[in-house]
């Protein structure tokens, strides 16, 4: 079986992390801003994922463990906080959450 | 390197072709004798009552993180289970404190009631 | 892992358990007596302050090396488990005057707490993650406590898409620098950079991209979007104590990571440190002065003091200073603190019932009712902008020292200038309290009257004795850091 070059890795989790940056700048529904997070969150992960493979050391892989479940208990948080809001005020578009003003 | 992605391609074009056959040959072969009861939109069972588009309780949300917290946890329950015998008698004590703050969890939740549908 | 090592992270191992069964024990607690709560909650923050100050001058390491518990991290705690305490004590008058006292905010409080004592132990970037979600995940709860009210929830989810952001970046971070160095524990980076096996550009891009996960959680411009909106929607108690724990844990990890990860780094951060201060100051100082809300015009004003306390972190390559320009960090962190919890405690009992928002005219006339946390009110407002003898003074003074020592002396005259701006917003409280007609209501909770009385009291001692703090921030520094 042919190895895929590190670079394939970095420049596919690059990528990744980018798009989910500019998905949490620009999208303004949060549940696509959540998605996005967590193609950030993913990104991270390959990364460590294959380097955790290149050195042949499983501490990487470990990583990658503890940020699935940060990840899954962050976005029940989240999600709360969405079916919170959906119940006051029947929208959850972030550009009408604009009571918070001077 | 390209052997592999000549394989590729054979199972592409096999992957896609199959379907199609199928399909065109179905629609060749098949008799054709429409009635209204035929040409309603497919759904498995009886037909559906008033609006679709109804709102969920917002249980179901609660039952879908609490799930979604357990679900995940098992993340560390698996490796731990596959290899405690190796990890001496610590490690056994530590899965079992991680399962019993788990189980506190559960009992805060069912407490509050995250679990009644009334 | 063995017991010797459950023993180093005794005081928070302690209190997460605290916490844990303090959320099982309140639900058994019958509605009238949530005071047994409040107080269970204060009993496990005071213990985990005796546990922790019992380990200050040794130094230890744990856990293959992940934790290290040194005077640094028995600093950082102590500050942290008072600022709890405070926290509690503030929030259950105001909580029950407002209408949304959840018990769950002593065990979530309890939680972010631990979470921010295992920031200022961490050794390794595995455990920096982990202590940031411990701290962050219970404050976006935390600010989210008053939920039927909108801007809370408006608060929290902000809070919540922002401070997840940043921890997008902080882990994508780690992963390069543990790409860099084979490595993620903070000695083992400096050791691969020393013997210069690490991937230099990797690295620099990983520690870029910490330095922008730490500057959204310490609130630097231009990292700085949430702070107005999410310490105006959150209960007045959670700000408080957000403003304080929040920002000096983030600043924990950016020393911690900093100074013993990539101090051959430090050098070329230098610069970016310097225009990041510089901006916070600037930028948070001019946007406070228009500002309506009290809340927001605070947020404004901890984000200019996250600026000074950035200036501290400028100068860390120069190892002749650096041991003072962070002690002075230190100092700043703690007089900061006490500062900022004392004015969240008047606003909490200023604060109306129905929790709306709380606009500077809401204090006008508050010496006539209320004379002593009128009185206190004005000892924080005189400390923020830095008068002597009080303690805002010196932090600024040992601040702006360090500056001027490490050759940042544009730095300092923009810090000066800066709170000059500031003083026209501070000052502008305390003519609304004493000079203008109005009845301002606020709580006539002793509890609450008391606390701000404590600290408002704590702000002049260490006004009229500052050195002692001082060296205690150096004697912090003695046995791990720098």
């Amino acid at each position: 079986m042919n190895t895929i070059p590190m670079s394939y890795y970095l420049v596919l989790s690059a990528v990744m992390f980018t798009l989910g940056a500019i998905g949490v700048i620009i999208r303004r529904n949060p549940l696509v801003m959540f998605m996005s997070l967590e193609l950030m969150f993913n990104a991270a992960n390959l990364t460590f994922v294959a380097f955790s493979n290149a050195f042949g050391n499983a501490n990487g892989q470990i990583f990658v463990f503890f940020v699935m479940v940060v990840a899954a208990a962050e976005v029940a948080v989240g999600l709360a906080l969405i079916v919170a809001i959906f119940r006051t005020r029947h929208s959850i578009d972030i550009d009408l959450m604009n009571t918070l003003k001077n | 390197m390209t052997i592999s992605w000549l394989y590729i391609g054979i199972f592409l074009v096999v992957s896609l072709g199959l379907p199609a056959v199928a399909i065109i040959l179905a629609g060749i072969l098949a008799p054709k004798k429409p009635s209204p009861e035929k040409s309603i939109i497919y759904e498995c069972g009886v037909d559906t009552h008033g609006e679709t588009w109804v709102q969920f309780k917002a249980q179901y949300y609660l039952i879908g993180l609490v799930f979604l917290i357990f679900d995940i946890e098992t993340v560390f329950l698996y490796p731990w289970a596959v290899a405690f015998d190796r990890l001496g008698l610590f490690a056994v004590l530590e899965g079992l404190l991680f399962i019993g703050i788990l189980t506190g969890g559960l009992v805060y939740a069912w407490k509050k009631g995250a679990f009644e549908w009334a | 892992m063995s017991l010797s090592d459950l023993l180093i992270l005794l005081p928070q191992a302690f209190l997460l358990v605290w916490a844990s069964l303090l959320l099982l024990v309140d639900l058994f607690i019958s509605k009238e007596r949530k005071v047994i709560t409040a107080i269970l909650g204060a009993a496990g923050l005071a213990i985990t302050l005796g546990l922790t100050s019992g380990q200050w001058g040794s130094r230890a390491t744990g856990f293959n090396q992940m934790v290290v518990v040194d005077n640094f991290s028995v600093f950082l705690s102590g500050l942290f488990t008072l600022a709890g305490l405070v926290a509690i004590v503030i929030a259950y008058d105001n909580m029950r005057r407002t209408g949304i006292h959840k018990t769950e905010f002593y065990s979530l409080l309890l939680f972010s707490v631990a979470g921010m004592m295992l920031m200022s132990a961490a050794a390794d970037l595995i455990i920096v993650f982990l202590a940031l979600e411990l701290l962050s995940i219970p404050l976006y709860i935390l600010a989210g406590l008053a939920v039927p009210r909108a801007g809370s929830a408006e608060g929290a989810i902000k809070y919540f898409l922002l401070g997840a952001f940043a921890s997008g970046f902080v882990l994508y971070g780690t992963a390069l620098i543990f790409g860099a160095t084979q490595g993620t524990s903070l000695a083992g980076i400096m050791a691969s950079i020393q013997s210069g096996t690490a991937e230099l550009p990797l690295l620099v891009i990983g520690a870029a991209l910490l330095l922008v996960g730490f500057s959204f959680k310490v609130a630097a411009v231009p990292f700085h979007m949430w702070t107005p909106d999410v310490y105006q929607g959150a209960p007045s108690p959670v700000t408080g104590f957000m403003s304080i724990g929040a920002k000096a844990a983030g600043f924990a990890a950016l020393i911690r990571v900093f100074s013993l990860a990539f101090p051959s780094l430090a050098g070329q951060f230098a610069p970016i440190f310097a225009v990041l201060a510089g901006l916070t100051m600037v930028v948070g100082n001019v946007a406070a002065v228009s500002q309506v809300s009290i809340k927001r015009m605070l947020a404004y004003s901890s984000i200019a003091h996250a600026g000074y306390i950035l200036m501290a972190l400028v100068p860390l390559a120069d190892p002749s200073v650096a041991a003072n320009s962070t002690a002075s960090a230190l100092t700043y962190l703690v007089v900061y603190g006490i500062t900022t919890l004392g004015a969240w405690a008047v606003i909490s009992a200023v604060e109306n019932a129905d929790g709306g928002d709380t606009s500077v005219r809401d204090l006008s006339g508050l010496a006539r009712q209320h004379p002593w946390l009128a009185a206190a009110m004005t000892f924080f407002m005189l400390s923020f902008t830095g008068i002597p003898p009080l303690a805002g003074f010196w932090g600024k003074f040992y601040l702006f020292r360090t500056a001027i020592e490490g050759g940042y002396t544009t730095l300092a005259i923009i810090g000066l200038l800066s709170s000059l701006v500031s003083a026209w917003y501070y000052l502008r409280v305390i003519v609304m309290m004493y000079f203008r007609e109005s009845e301002a209501g606020a709580s006539r909770a002793p509890s609450i009257q008391i606390a701000a009385i404590l600290l408002a009291l704590a702000v002049l001692v260490l006004g009229l004795f500052p050195s002692g703090l001082f060296q205690l921030a150096l004697q912090a520094l003695a046995n791990g850091v720098s």
